[in-house]
């Protein structure tokens, strides 16, 4: 269970996030859905313990984002914007050092390793240098190396870019998964048919605030549409409006 | 989890040629290949220049047979200047020639007649390259004088010793091994480059080549403490740089067995010891060498931009020992508080043979090490800074 509660952030002048309230359950997928600069990696990065909100707190599994931040990285698996894989070293390696920093060690660490290589179809690459790997496997590896401790929570931000078809497709059933073994997962995205076919519950943001939020059967007849590409975009004028 | 961090760094940056070579390689045998190569220049200079009989071009040689004869038997070649006076005095001002002799053509009268006979040497005094041969001329020639003076005086019954009533001994009290720590001296300066260019990759790597590579947002949400991450960092640098060194240290051993140093009236005292105590010395100065190379790469934002920078600062630690070449300093209890100065006031006295201090020692290598722990803590504050997320 993901709380947030009116968290805000700036940047010097820039506002990037202005109390923003959302919840992310077990059990459910939840995307923040929102145009480039929104607030999205923003909201994440508090979530995931780097940055500190200005206002508001954060709860991850009832454990303060801000007081207790050791322990709600123990319990998350991030995968935050771009792969940022050790090139020299192998898939294996690099998914064994976060192991090691989540404190497996010895046969657990190997028969972890072997289990997710499985499940994300690593094989193929696991002993290969991740220097010359393509966007889909390195991301393949970003994601085990974020699920190498077994979180109950998944954070993602922007998973899909850069993937092809195929690579998506994999991706979306492995999320599919996580969730169904009754994991929390948040994850943001720019692409509106991504979350649609995905997300149980999207969380609209646009300049740093939330739009709107709820099931996407909820938003249609909140804002009567039958096209969430609609309700998207009269959510983000709506914010653009009040701005 | 500490160590954890500092083997993935050493792995990873062992992976790399470029961080590999430079800290195994190039660093650590630059140094005492260009010494080695440097001091033998010096001597083959130096010995060669004793040998080799000097060209002495005379004017009028016809004048004075016996002083030619003379010099002929001191190690000069005599030949005759095809020539006028002016144009020896060009040659000589043009460097062609270091000095040229011109007897005056009334040197055979006048010698004949018990007075002083003129003999010209045409030198460059600015010129330093033919001092040497400048000299050894003039000595030849206050040789001859002295030995016809006392002729003179024996031939008219008086002895020659009343014609001396000083005599000066030059007494040189520099040992061999004093005057090879001259030379020596420097290699302290290429220790400690070394070392610096050892963990020099590495520092630069682990951070800003991490944050560059987009791989430090996902390390920053592990359960691990930012602080323990940096030291790790540290640490990892730390190693490489105490390998460069030992690298370093036994190359210049090996390196220095080979030149023959006795040559020059110089003997290098670069045994196994040396090694061992050299290491000693210089190992606190690593973690104050890293912890600044990180402290200074982790301000930077792309790889290229800490290379500029801790380029820059891998000069600072050399200026403390320019200065004390120039200043020629003696060890002193406050001068040991000086991280690399006192290294290399160490460790030149170390080679030079002298007895070390074991007091002055003791404050070099704990002043070193806590100020080493005093820039570790700032460093690890600095990366404590959210702005490190860039």
């Amino acid at each position: 269970m993901i709380e947030v509660d009116g968290i805000s952030k700036r940047f010097g002048k820039v506002e990037a996030v202005r109390s923003v309230s959302f919840a992310a359950e077990d059990g459910r997928i939840t995307g923040l859905l929102g145009p480039n600069g929104a607030g999205k990696s923003t909201t994440l990065r508090v979530l995931y313990t780097v940055l500190k909100p200005d206002q508001g707190r954060a709860r991850i599994g009832g454990r303060d984002v801000v007081t207790e931040a050791l322990a709600v990285r123990r319990s998350m698996g991030a995968m935050p914007h771009g792969a940022g894989l050790y090139p020299q070293l192998t898939a294996r390696e690099n998914i064994a050092y976060y192991g090691r920093l989540h404190g497996l060690e010895g046969a657990a660490l190997t028969r972890r390793i072997d289990e997710i290589t499985r499940l994300l179809d690593l094989g193929e690459f696991i002993d290969r240098r991740t220097k010359g790997f393509s966007q889909g496997q390195r991301t393949r590896v970003a994601l085990a190396r974020a699920l190498v401790h077994d979180p109950q929570h998944v954070l993602l931000d922007e998973p899909t870019n850069g993937l092809d078809v195929m690579a998506t497709r994999a991706l979306r059933q492995l999320i599919l998964r996580l969730r169904d073994q009754g994991r929390c997962v948040l994850l943001s995205s720019h692409v509106m048919q991504e979350v649609a076919a995905l997300c149980d519950r999207i969380v609209i943001i646009a300049h740093g605030q939330v739009a709107a939020s709820g099931t996407p059967d909820e938003l249609r007849r909140r804002y009567a549409e039958a096209d969430l590409e609609e309700v998207f975009v009269r959510a983000i004028s709506d914010v653009g409006e009040r701005a | 989890m500490l160590w954890t961090v500092v083997g993935k760094e050493l792995l990873d940056n062992a992976r790399d040629r470029r961080t590999l070579a430079s800290a195994l390689l190039f660093g650590p045998l630059f140094g005492p290949l260009l010494f080695a190569v440097l001091i033998s220049v010096v001597i083959q200079q130096t010995v060669s220049d004793v040998e080799r009989p000097v060209s002495l071009p005379v004017i009028g040689a016809e004048h004075a047979p016996n002083l030619i004869a003379f010099l002929g038997r001191n190690g000069f070649e005599v030949e005759r200047w095809e020539g006028d006076l002016a144009g020896a005095r060009e040659a000589v001002q043009a460097g062609r020639q270091d000095v040229v002799l011109v007897i005056d053509p009334a040197f055979g009268e006048r010698f004949q007649a018990g007075l002083p006979a003129r003999v010209q040497l045409i030198q460059d005094a600015s010129a330093q390259r033919a001092a040497r041969n400048v000299n050894r001329a003039r000595g030849a020639l206050n040789a001859y004088s002295g030995q016809l003076r006392a002729l003179r005086l024996q031939a008219r019954g008086v002895s020659p010793e009343v014609l001396r009533p000083l005599v000066i001994d030059d007494v040189d009290v520099s040992t061999a091994t004093g005057r090879a720590a001259l030379l020596l001296g420097m290699i302290t300066y290429f220790l400690l480059a070394a070392m610096l260019m050892g963990g020099l990759y590495l520092a630069i790597d682990a951070t800003a080549g991490e944050r560059e590579r987009g791989s430090l947002e996902p390390l920053l949400t592990l359960p691990v403490t930012r602080s323990t991450l940096l030291l790790g960092k540290i640490l990892a640098t730390c190693c490489y740089m105490l390998l460069s060194l030992v690298i370093t240290l036994v190359a210049f051993a090996i390196g220095l067995s080979f030149v023959s140093l006795e040559e020059l009236g110089m003997s290098a005292n670069f045994g196994p010891q040396v090694v061992l105590l050299g290491f000693l010395l210089m190992a606190p100065f690593v973690l104050l060498g890293a912890a600044l190379m990180t402290l200074v790469a982790s301000f930077t934002k792309t790889y290229k931009e800490a290379q500029t920078y801790v380029g820059v600062l891998i000069v600072v630690p050399t200026l403390p020992i320019l200065f004390a070449a120039f200043l020629s300093v003696k060890p002193s209890a406050l001068l040991m508080t000086v991280p690399s100065l006192s290294q290399h006031l160490l460790m030149t006295a170390l080679i030079r043979n002298e007895p070390l201090d074991p007091g002055f020692a003791a404050i070099s290598v704990v002043s070193t090490l806590a100020l080493g722990g005093l820039v570790t803590w700032l460093a690890t504050l600095f990366y404590r800074r959210e702005g490190l997320m860039g």
